[in-house]
C-alpha cells in the first residue's frame, strides 16, 4: 500500500511540477465557470418570466433539475476534453525518458504502480472537482439547493472521470508518444461518448446493448440526484476491467521491450 | 551471488542474447566487455528483472529474477544507460521516492540519503532539479539510485559513459570503494575501465560469450605464456626441432610460410627468456634470421582481435582459436 501511495504522491507532484496541472485545472474552471453563467442567466430569465405570468410558477422552478443537472451534463463534456491531457503522460512519458526502467527493476508489482498512477490522477481530478464547487458556494449563499443530489453528482463525475482515467492510463501504456497517447485517447473518449448514436436505428438489441456501454448515459441518474447501484457498479467494474487491460499491456511490454 | 544459465534471449527472429553462463562470487567486481549491440545491456535487463529470458535463468542473491522478482529486485541496484532520473524533481526528491518505492524503512530515510548523497558526493546538488544537472552529476545521481537500499547486487550499464575523464576516475574510485559491500556487474566498451577495476572480465560478441577470465588471465593467456614470433629463412628445412630442443621452449608451431620464409610461434616457460638461445640456433644452424618479436596483446587488442568479424591481422596475432574454445 505504502507503494501505491509513493507513487500516487510522485503522480500527483509531477503534474504540479509542470504547467499540465495548472491548466488543466485552470481551463476546467474557467469553462466550469462559462457553462455556470450562462445556465444561471437563463435559469434566472426562466424563472423570472415564470413569476412574472403566474404567481406558483415560480416554485415549479427547481435549481437543482434545471440549474445544476444541466450544469453537470455539460461538465461531462469537459471531461473529455481535459482528461486526456492528464492522462496521455502517464506512462508514454516513463518509457520515452526510461525511467519505467526504475519502476519495473524496483521491487514492485505491476498492480501496484498502476493503481499508484491511476490514484495520482485521480487525485488530480478531485483537485479539479474541488476548485469547481467554488461555483456552486456561491449559489448556496443566494439560493437553497439540494446538498444531496449534488453530492450524487459528484459521485457521478468522480466514477466517469476514473473511467476516462483508466482508458487513458491504458492507452498511454501501449505508446513512447504522449501525442499519439492523447489523440487516441480522445478519439476513444468521443468514440464512447457517441455509441448510442448508432443506437437509434439498429434495433433493439444493439439499443440496448449500446445504451448500456455508453459511459455517459450511466451518469444521467447520478445527475439527477439518483446513486443507482447498476450505475455504480458499471463505473467500478468498466475501471476495473480497464485497468486489468493495462496491466496486460505493461506486462506484454515486458516481453516485447 | 549472481548465477546466470543458459540465458538466451530473442526478440523474434533476433537473437540478442545466445546461452550466456557465468558465476559473479561475493563482492567481486565483474566486467561486461563488449562492442555496442553485443547483448550486454539485454543480458542486465534480464538480471535486473527488466525483461524475462527467453530461456535459461538467472539468480540474484539467490532469487530467481524470474519466479521471485521482488525479492531479488529488493537485493538488486541498477543503473541503466541512462540514468532514471525525473526532471521535475530535486535530487531530494527524487531519492525520497527512490528510497520508498525500494523499501527503506522511513525510520532513517533521511539519513540514508544524506549518506548516499555524500558517498556519490551530490549533496551539494540536493535542491537542484534534476534537469538542471549536468551529465556527471546525472550519472553520480543514477548510481544514489542504485545504492540507495543498500542492495547486495549492484548492476551498472556503462557507469562511466560520456563522463569527462576526471568524472571516470572519481566513479572508478567509487565503483571500487562500493566493491567491498555489494557485488558489482559493470558493463563498458573502454578497456583499461576494465583493467583498472574489474577482477574478473566477460566478453561478449554478437550475443555469445568469448571468453571469461581475470584481466591479468586474459593478456596473459593471449601473450601465451611468453610467446615468440620468429620468422626465418631456412632454404626449406624443418626448424621445428632444432628450437624445440632450445632450453625453456615448451611448444613451437609452425604459423606461416611464404616464399621459403617460415613463421613459427614458439611457447616458452613463463618468465624465462628464450631470445637469446634462439637466435643462436638459427645463427648456428646457418639460417636467416628476418624477425624476432614477442607476441602480446593488450586486453584492447584481445578485445578488437575476439569481436572484430574481419580479422585481418596476419596470422601470428590470431591466437583467437584458443579462446573461442573457451
Amino acid at each position: 500500500m505504502s507503494n501505491i501511495i509513493a507513487i500516487a504522491q510522485k503522480e500527483l507532484k509531477s503534474y504540479f511540477a509542470s504547467p499540465i496541472a495548472y491548466i488543466v485545472i485552470g481551463l476546467f474552471a474557467l469553462l466550469y465557470g462559462y457553462f455556470y453563467v450562462a445556465i444561471l442567466a437563463y435559469f434566472v430569465r426562466q424563472s423570472m418570466q415564470m413569476s412574472e405570468f403566474g404567481g406558483q410558477g415560480a416554485q415549479a422552478m427547481d435549481i437543482n433539475q434545471q440549474l445544476i443537472r444541466p450544469l453537470m451534463t455539460n461538465v461531462t463534456i469537459l471531461v473529455l476534453f481535459v482528461m486526456p491531457m492528464v492522462t496521455m503522460r502517464t506512462y508514454s512519458e516513463e518509457k520515452r525518458s526510461g525511467t519505467i526502467e526504475l519502476l519495473l527493476t524496483s521491487p514492485l508489482t505491476d498492480f501496484q504502480i498502476i493503481m499508484g498512477k491511476f490514484l495520482g490522477a485521480l487525485a488530480l481530478w478531485v483537485i479539479m472537482l474541488l476548485v469547481s464547487m467554488v461555483h456552486l458556494a456561491i449559489l448556496f449563499v443566494y439560493a437553497r439547493p439540494a446538498l444531496r443530489p449534488l453530492a450524487s453528482a459528484y459521485l457521478g463525475l468522480l466514477l466517469l472521470g476514473g473511467c476516462f482515467i483508466s482508458v487513458g492510463l491504458f492507452i498511454s501504456s501501449l505508446t513512447k508518444n504522449q501525442i499519439v497517447a492523447g489523440m487516441t485517447t480522445f478519439a476513444v473518449f468521443l468514440f464512447l461518448w457517441v455509441i448510442t448514436w448508432i443506437g437509434s436505428f439498429s434495433g433493439p438489441t444493439v439499443d440496448q446493448l449500446v445504451n448500456y456501454l455508453s459511459i455517459i448515459n450511466h451518469f444521467d441518474d447520478f445527475g439527477k440526484g439518483v446513486i443507482d447501484t447498476t450505475h455504480v457498479i458499471y463505473y467500478v467494474s468498466f475501471i476495473t476491467f480497464v485497468l486489468f487491460l493495462t496491466a496486460k499491456s505493461v506486462d506484454s511490454e515486458r516481453w516485447r521491450a | 551471488m549472481i548465477e546466470v544459465q543458459h540465458l538466451t534471449k530473442r526478440y523474434g527472429r533476433v537473437t540478442a542474447v545466445e546461452d550466456v553462463s557465468f558465476r559473479v562470487e561475493r563482492g567481486e567486481i565483474f566486467g561486461f566487455l563488449g562492442p555496442n549491440g553485443a547483448g550486454k545491456t539485454t543480458t542486465m535487463r534480464i538480471l535486473t528483472g527488466f525483461i524475462p529470458p527467453t530461456e535459461g535463468k538467472a539468480i540474484v542473491a539467490g532469487f530467481d529474477v524470474f519466479d521471485q522478482p521482488i525479492e531479488a529486485k529488493r537485493r538488486t541496484g541498477y543503473l541503466p544507460e541512462t540514468p532514471p532520473l525525473y526532471p521535475d524533481m530535486s535530487v531530494v526528491e527524487y531519492l525520497t521516492f527512490v528510497a520508498k518505492i525500494k523499501g527503506v524503512p522511513s525510520a532513517g530515510r533521511r539519513q540514508r540519503i544524506q549518506t548516499v548523497m555524500e558517498r556519490t558526493r551530490i549533496d551539494d546538488m540536493a535542491n537542484r532539479l534534476c534537469s538542471k544537472l549536468s551529465k556527471g552529476y546525472r550519472q553520480r545521481v543514477g548510481l544514489a539510485q542504485a545504492i540507495i537500499h543498500n542492495p547486495d547486487v549492484l548492476i551498472l550499464d556503462e557507469p562511466t559513459a560520456g563522463l569527462d575523464p576526471k568524472q571516470i576516475i572519481e566513479t572508478r574510485e567509487l565503483i571500487k570503494e562500493l566493491a567491498g559491500d555489494h557485488t558489482i556487474i559493470l558493463s563498458t566498451h573502454i578497456l583499461p575501465e576494465v583493467a583498472q577495476t574489474c577482477q574478473r572480465v566477460v566478453i561478449i560478441n554478437k550475443g555469445h560469450v568469448v571468453a571469461l577470465d581475470t584481466p591479468d588471465n586474459l593478456t596473459a593467456r593471449l601473450r601465451g605464456s611468453e610467446t615468440m614470433y620468429v620468422q626465418v629463412d631456412t632454404n626449406g628445412l624443418d626448424a621445428v626441432g632444432a628450437f624445440e630442443r632450445v632450453a625453456g621452449v615448451t611448444r613451437v608451431a609452425e604459423s606461416d610460410r611464404r616464399d621459403g620464409l617460415v613463421g613459427y610461434e614458439i611457447e616458452s616457460q613463463q618468465g624465462r627468456d628464450v631470445r637469446r638461445d634462439l637466435a643462436r640456433t638459427v645463427v648456428t644452424n646457418g639460417w636467416g634470421l628476418l624477425e624476432m618479436r614477442p607476441m602480446r596483446m593488450s586486453l584492447e587488442e584481445i578485445f578488437l582481435s575476439l569481436t572484430t568479424e574481419e580479422t585481418p591481422t596476419p596470422a601470428p596475432a590470431s591466437t583467437e582459436g584458443e579462446l573461442v574454445h573457451e
